[in-house]
């Protein structure tokens, strides 16, 4: 393969990122608005265009397709489904499951609008869901914030690389608006890496054998394998918090936002400027770990404004203001329903607090 | 090798697919009789070092700390979609789940159903004790009419909580599934006081070894093992292979209801 140009929606540039990093198992449970990516993986799945691409299912529920995910995972194989806030709901149970037992495994939520059906528009709301582990029992999560076109395509490699590297599942956050948005983009020519899975349980040969079980019923077994997650969750914190920034050396004021919302700020931050007011974006590229010490770091250095933009009524900020600690302004402009700011409310908020 | 397991292994013999350590099984649970069935079918076929179990959630949640082969732990209920998952990258390996009734036949009847109707190459082992064991006797969806349960003081009221579940029945109503069995396993007395009829058991043992066949040849294979829960029940041992007999038997009766390969006319 050579590198190759193609002009395609997030969702599908999701599908083939994954197969180019050696996908070999999607299973599948369609939902509006990420169905483009079990639709382009069947496709290609009939086509058997990528050889390391070894099973597309359609599961009968989100719970079936998780827990095949999980099953697929545990014999070391690089497994991975998709899902909207409805699913992604049900998928808590298989990410505590899979959490537990330390299976690296990739999971998709393409977030869309409101509580229960809600609608198909863009939101954030399942921040908390996804960084905070929505699921039973406390497990570090790995989150994962794309905001183009050409990062959908590529995080799928990078979340397979961490998921392998620390053994744990990971999110990959997405909107609606990415979904569906399209752009052109280049796929590099990239050998897909192959991870050490000597854990896996794929039948027990000579004296080891591997129990993938996250039943600990002695409780100092249970103590131990929590302070186990929880240095997991601390190593991961330290290593991997993962930010761009653009302005941010200067800025009277900085925006924080990630996925469509870092899009809006980018131009906001533009125009701005043009009227000198010297702004910036802080955009999270990890969620979880939050990048907090970037933050912190900016302070210190003497940004003192945060506007932080997310699609929901605050979730993010309540990161950004437990990395201020209190030292410095930080101020929410939030959407919810579908609908986006334009990028000259954010110009008119940020101006208001500049003042 | 601690004292409980100087007893146990004396009188049944080590195998290589048991690792030793004493169950946690009632006395008298069929639970222990299946663990070693299933153990003597998997060095039989040679297969261990290719074997990964799921574990379910019920009393089998243990099962894999004495079965000496890869493991992976299923949520409540999702056995089946964990081994498909395993099976669709890794036709190569075998995989089997012992579900009690609450997992299969409740809180994961879809996953089962859905994993028969596509013949998934899995081999599902019911044990169905028509009670959820565990958690200390509540009602399950196999439980017959009429019997007092933590959740149902008053017996068990089809009018208001349905009748019992014939699983066997439903897994055997779709088109794909290669293998479905049922066995009536409990040991039974006999009129003289020192002989039990195992053959409950001996059956068993067929059937396991034929639903790990039939998965081999890449069908879909379940075992429903109509057991006891002596403890739950609130019975004496004894008592519960008698009430097994009277009740259970006719309500599930065991025979052959699927067997698309023909394992068993060989």
């Amino acid at each position: 393969m050579s590198d190759v140009r193609e002009f395609l929606k997030g969702n599908e540039a999701l599908a083939y990122g994954a197969l180019r990093t050696g996908l070999n198992a999607y299973f599948a449970y369609p939902i509006t608005p990420s169905s483009e990516i079990p639709e382009t993986l069947a496709t290609e799945f009939a086509r058997s265009t990528f050889p390391d691409f070894r099973t597309f299912l359609q599961a009968a529920s989100e719970l079936e397709a998780i827990n095949m995910v999980i099953g697929a995972a545990a014999t070391g194989a690089k497994a991975m489904t998709a899902t909207s806030g409805p699913g992604f709901s049900l998928k808590q149970e298989g990410l505590s499951y899979a959490a537990g037992m330390e299976l690296p495994l990739l999971v998709v939520d393409v977030n869309r609008a409101g509580p229960g059906l809600g609608n198909l528009g863009p939101e954030q709301t399942d921040y908390f869901q996804a960084t905070r582990g929505g699921g039973h029992g406390g497990y570090p999560t790995l989150v994962l914030a794309p905001s183009s076109v050409p990062e959908m395509a590529s995080f799928p490699a990078l979340g397979f690389d961490l998921a392998f590297a620390y053994r744990t599942p990971v999110i990959l956050l997405a909107d609606a608006f990415l979904g569906q948005l399209k752009e052109d983009l280049v796929f590099p020519d990239v050998p897909s890496p192959s991870y050490d899975v000597a854990w896996a349980a794929t039948g027990a040969r000579g004296e080891a054998r591997h129990v993938l079980s996250s039943l600990h019923l002695e409780l100092a077994d249970q103590s131990r394998h929590s302070r186990h997650l929880l240095d997991k969750r601390t190593r991961i914190a330290q290593r991997e918090q993962r930010a761009e920034e653009v302005g941010t050396e200067d800025a009277e004021i900085v925006f924080v936002a990630y996925g469509i919302c870092a899009r809006l700020a980018r131009r906001a931050v533009r125009i701005l400027r043009s009227r000198s007011i010297r702004a910036g974006l802080l955009r999270p590229i990890t969620l979880a770990p939050f990048p907090e010490r970037r933050v912190r770091q900016l302070i210190e250095q003497g940004r003192r404004k945060f506007l932080v933009v997310e699609l929901n009524a605050g979730q993010m900020v309540d990161d950004v203001r437990l990395a201020a600690g209190g030292a410095a302004n930080v101020e929410l402009l939030g959407e919810m329903g579908g609908l986006l700011p334009s990028s000259l409310d954010l110009v008119r908020a940020a101006e208001a607090m500049a003042r | 090798m601690t004292a409980a397991a100087e007893l146990y292994e004396p009188k049944l013999g080590a195998l290589p697919t048991l690792t030793g350590t004493p169950t946690h099984y009632c006395a008298g649970c069929e639970h222990g009789t299946l663990t070693r069935l299933i153990a003597k079918a998997i060095d039989e076929l040679g297969v261990r070092e290719r074997t990964v179990m799921v574990s379910s959630v019920g009393c089998s949640v243990l099962a894999h700390e004495y079965l000496n082969v890869d493991a992976v732990q299923a949520p409540h209920g999702r056995a089946p979609a964990v081994m498909a998952g395993i099976k669709r990258v890794r036709p190569d390996l075998l995989t089997f789940a012992v579900q009690g009734d609450g997992d299969a036949v409740s809180i994961g009847l879809l996953e089962l159903l859905n994993a028969a109707n596509r013949g998934e190459p899995i081999t599902v082992f019911l044990v169905n004790n028509a009670i959820y064991g565990m958690t200390g006797g509540q009602m399950a969806p196999t439980t017959p009419s009429g019997m007092v349960t933590t959740t149902t003081p008053a017996g068990r009221d089809p009018v208001t909580t349905g009748p019992p579940i014939d699983a066997t029945r439903l897994v055997a109503a779709f088109e794909s599934p290669a293998y479905v069995k049922r066995v009536f396993l409990p040991i039974l007395p006999t009129p003289s006081p020192r002989v039990f009829n195992a053959r409950g058991a001996l059956e068993g043992a067929k059937a396991v070894r034929h639903a790990f066949e039939v998965q081999q040849r890449g069908g879909f294979a379940f075992v429903e093992f109509v057991s006891t829960c002596s403890v739950n029940w609130k019975l004496g041992i004894l008592e519960a292979k008698r009430y097994a007999a009277e009740v259970l038997r006719p309500l599930f009766p065991p025979g052959l209801y699927r067997d698309r390969f023909a394992v068993e006319g060989r």
